[in-house]
């Protein structure tokens, strides 16, 4: 790579560089060499680095007026919503954080799907963003519990019970997860302390996912490997910085909108009744970005194999890279998987739907249904399609498709015929 | 900027799917006008002032509001009594504080620190006063409930007779606005219950919507500021984003690209 060969001008720099190259650093940031054809749904991984930063600066914000007991968590939560300044400012720009943050991170993980950003060379980009999505939903769960509303108590009820489902040893492992006989303020204070952990975790696999990402460079549209730098290329600074930019506050003001005009839509309205081990209610739901999964597990009969269901459909993604056996990385070229593509996004918001309702009749034969075919589309048409499917001829270089119009419609101008 | 136009299609369809209402419990509640709902939406003041009234001689003797200061009662954006008044409101109530320095608990008229007092020590000797069910706290009740103010305004007037067929046990209430209709609560308003100190005509219509509204203000005291605040940010937002729309546009035109 080229700016390895980079010098600071000032002798100051230089001393320092020779030290510590963080200006090479620096400079190879400002320099990368980005596919120019890049379109906005690149712009999420920049979008998400910024809703990680957020939820970091309002949660520390927040932990220093919060008090994770289980008498005085709620109480606490009130005191930051009435008495601290701007104290419900902070705490709904970060419980909506979480909710953008999800939002942002489906789109980017559906992009990945749509243009192959996942397969050869970057499946360790891949395999780290998955660690990521794990992370963040274990901090988004224990996040939702620390208000200690209903929904806190039930929701960490119910999936802590989960572990219950391992033979032998589970009920040993659900006490132990507690901190005694049910959840309670022990339960709280570690819930608390690893929501804490959890972001620093999740930043320093950031940095590690974007260092991957800059060994190979940025997938694109088309998904043809490029030559970095070319006529093909950019560099980062300033056309994806300022392309980005633009995006992000487009985002923001989505954000802004949740944040100050509707901030308890996406949450549910008994997390504002304190909890109470005596009442359950009457659904438990868990947060919206969590149904999908929530229907997998509900929608298996056995309680282990559900869990293992459920689990599995997100390890699944992890060996992604060696399902899809097609060479061809954009869905731009690949006929059949665009469609089944748009079937698996479907299946997932249906997914999502029916997690939301109650686990019986209908809803649970949709669910059963959904949940098979998640699994079918990765076990089954994804290796099948790459041996069978006809792609469509691939332009040699990106400059060709972003000059003669759009890839799609290059593409499509194309008659259908093997590559190879 | 098609994609971008798709990617909000897609957020604005999620987002306007309220996933968490379920089909079974739908029920059409009342509607009525609130001057804090949308962009500018403000707090009606006199309505604040007269819910407070219905709160404290009508609510208060079995529902507690912990989380309210009598403090709260003179700040802005709530019902903006002056101080004085917030201080004789204080007063009216006899607080329990201590131990003083011979180690007893004693009583003393409130202050406008004080917490709002609570109509029973604790919540045994709230069930114990009301048949074994708790009177809910409040503070943030409007919060709490799936239907939020258009539930509670239509709670507090949707009791009637028994339709033909449901057994009530004693002390259960027919509401057709309950979950599974049955109430421990009696139709706690009735016309002219109050005596507005402004003339307005108390009917149960009026003291609903009033009660309702100083409720509202009590789950979310900064909702003015928070209204006031998105305004601007948003504004803000939007002239940035143009702003930088047409430095992107500037800035890419350099190259042989779109953008």
């Amino acid at each position: 790579m080229s700016d390895h060969d980079y010098r600071p001008k000032s002798k100051v720099g230089q001393w320092f560089n020779d030290r510590l190259p963080l200006l090479t650093l620096a400079n190879h940031l400002t320099d990368y060499p980005t596919p120019k054809n890049l379109n906005y749904w690149w712009t999420f991984g920049g979008i998400l680095t910024f809703c990680l930063i957020t939820q970091i600066i309002t949660g520390l914000t927040l932990a220093m007026h919060y008090i994770a007991h289980a008498d005085m968590a709620f109480e606490s939560v009130e005191h930051i919503m009435r008495d601290v300044n701007y104290g419900w400012l902070i705490r709904y720009i970060h419980a909506n954080g979480a909710s953008m943050f999800f939002l942002a991170v489906y789109i980017h993980i559906f992009r990945s799907l749509f243009y192959g950003s996942y397969k050869a060379p970057r499946e360790i980009i891949w395999i780290i963003g998955i660690i990521i999505y794990l992370l963040m939903m274990a901090a988004a769960f224990m996040g939702y519990v620390l208000p200690w509303g209903q929904m806190s108590f039930w929701g960490a009820t119910v999936i802590t019970n989960l572990f219950s489902a391992i033979p032998l040893v589970g009920e040993g492992i659900v006490t132990w997860l507690w901190g005694g006989y049910s959840v309670d303020n022990p339960t709280l204070t570690r819930f608390f302390t690893l929501h804490y952990l959890i972001p620093f975790l999740i930043l320093g696999l950031v940095v590690l996912h974007i260092w991957a990402l800059h060994v190979p460079g940025n997938n694109n549209p088309v998904g043809i490997d490029i030559k970095k730098p070319s006529k093909d290329t950019v560099p980062f600074h300033p056309y994806i910085v300022i392309k980005d930019g633009f995006a992000l506050l487009m985002f923001m003001i989505v954000f802004a909108f949740f944040v100050f005009y509707a901030p308890n839509i996406l949450g549910h309205a008994d997390n504002y009744i304190e909890a109470n081990p005596m009442v359950t209610p009457a659904h438990i739901v868990p947060e919206w970005y969590l149904l999908p999964f929530y229907a997998i597990l509900r929608s298996v009969p056995d309680k282990l194999l559900g869990v293992v269901a459920m689990l599995s459909a997100i390890l699944i993604l992890a060996v992604l890279p060696w399902l899809d056996t097609s060479k061809i990385r954009s869905a731009v070229f690949r006929p059949l998987y665009r469609q089944f593509y748009w079937i698996l996004v479907a299946d997932v918001l249906i997914l999502g739907y029916v997690g939301a309702m109650p686990a019986e009749g209908l809803y649970l034969l949709i669910a059963r249904v959904a949940t098979a075919y998640y699994f079918l589309h990765f076990l089954v048409i994804l290796p099948v399609l790459g041996f069978k499917e006809k792609t469509l001829p691939m332009p040699l270089s990106i400059t060709e498709p972003v000059l003669g119009g759009s890839p799609n419609l290059a593409a499509a101008r194309n008659k259908e015929s093997k590559i190879e | 900027m098609k994609n971008l136009f798709k990617l909000f299609s897609i957020i604005i369809i999620i987002t306007s799917s309220n996933s968490y209402t379920f089909a079974a419990e739908k029920v059409e509640y009342l509607k009525t006008d609130w001057s804090f709902k949308g962009v500018f939406g403000k707090f009606d003041r006199a309505s604040l002032q007269r819910g407070y009234q219905v709160y404290t001689e009508v609510c208060a003797s079995c529902h507690s509001m912990k989380y309210l200061s009598y403090r709260n009662l003179a700040e802005q954006g709530g019902p903006e009594f002056s101080e004085a008044q917030a201080k004789a409101i204080a007063a009216s109530f006899e607080v329990t504080d201590g131990p003083n320095s011979d180690g007893e608990m004693f009583t003393r008229p409130g202050k406008l620190s004080d917490k709002f007092v609570m109509p029973y020590d604790n919540v045994k000797a709230a069930q114990a006063a009301n048949g074994g069910a708790y009177p809910p706290d409040m503070s943030v009740l409007v919060k709490a409930r799936g239907g939020g103010v258009d539930y509670i305004y239509s709670l507090l007037q949707g009791y009637e007779e028994a339709p033909s067929g449901i057994s009530l046990d004693d002390g259960v209430y027919y509401n057709k606005y309950m979950y599974g209709n049955k109430i421990r609560m009696a139709a706690p308003l009735s016309e002219g219950l109050v005596e507005y100190g402004d003339g307005t005509n108390a009917t149960v219509e009026q003291m609903s919507k009033d009660v309702t509204t100083f409720l509202m203000w009590s789950a979310e005291p900064h909702l003015e500021a928070r209204h006031q605040m998105g305004f601007k940010a948003i504004v803000y937002l939007i002239i940035l984003t143009i702003l930088v729309y047409f430095s992107m546009k500037k800035i890419w035109s350099r190259i042989e690209s779109e953008v």
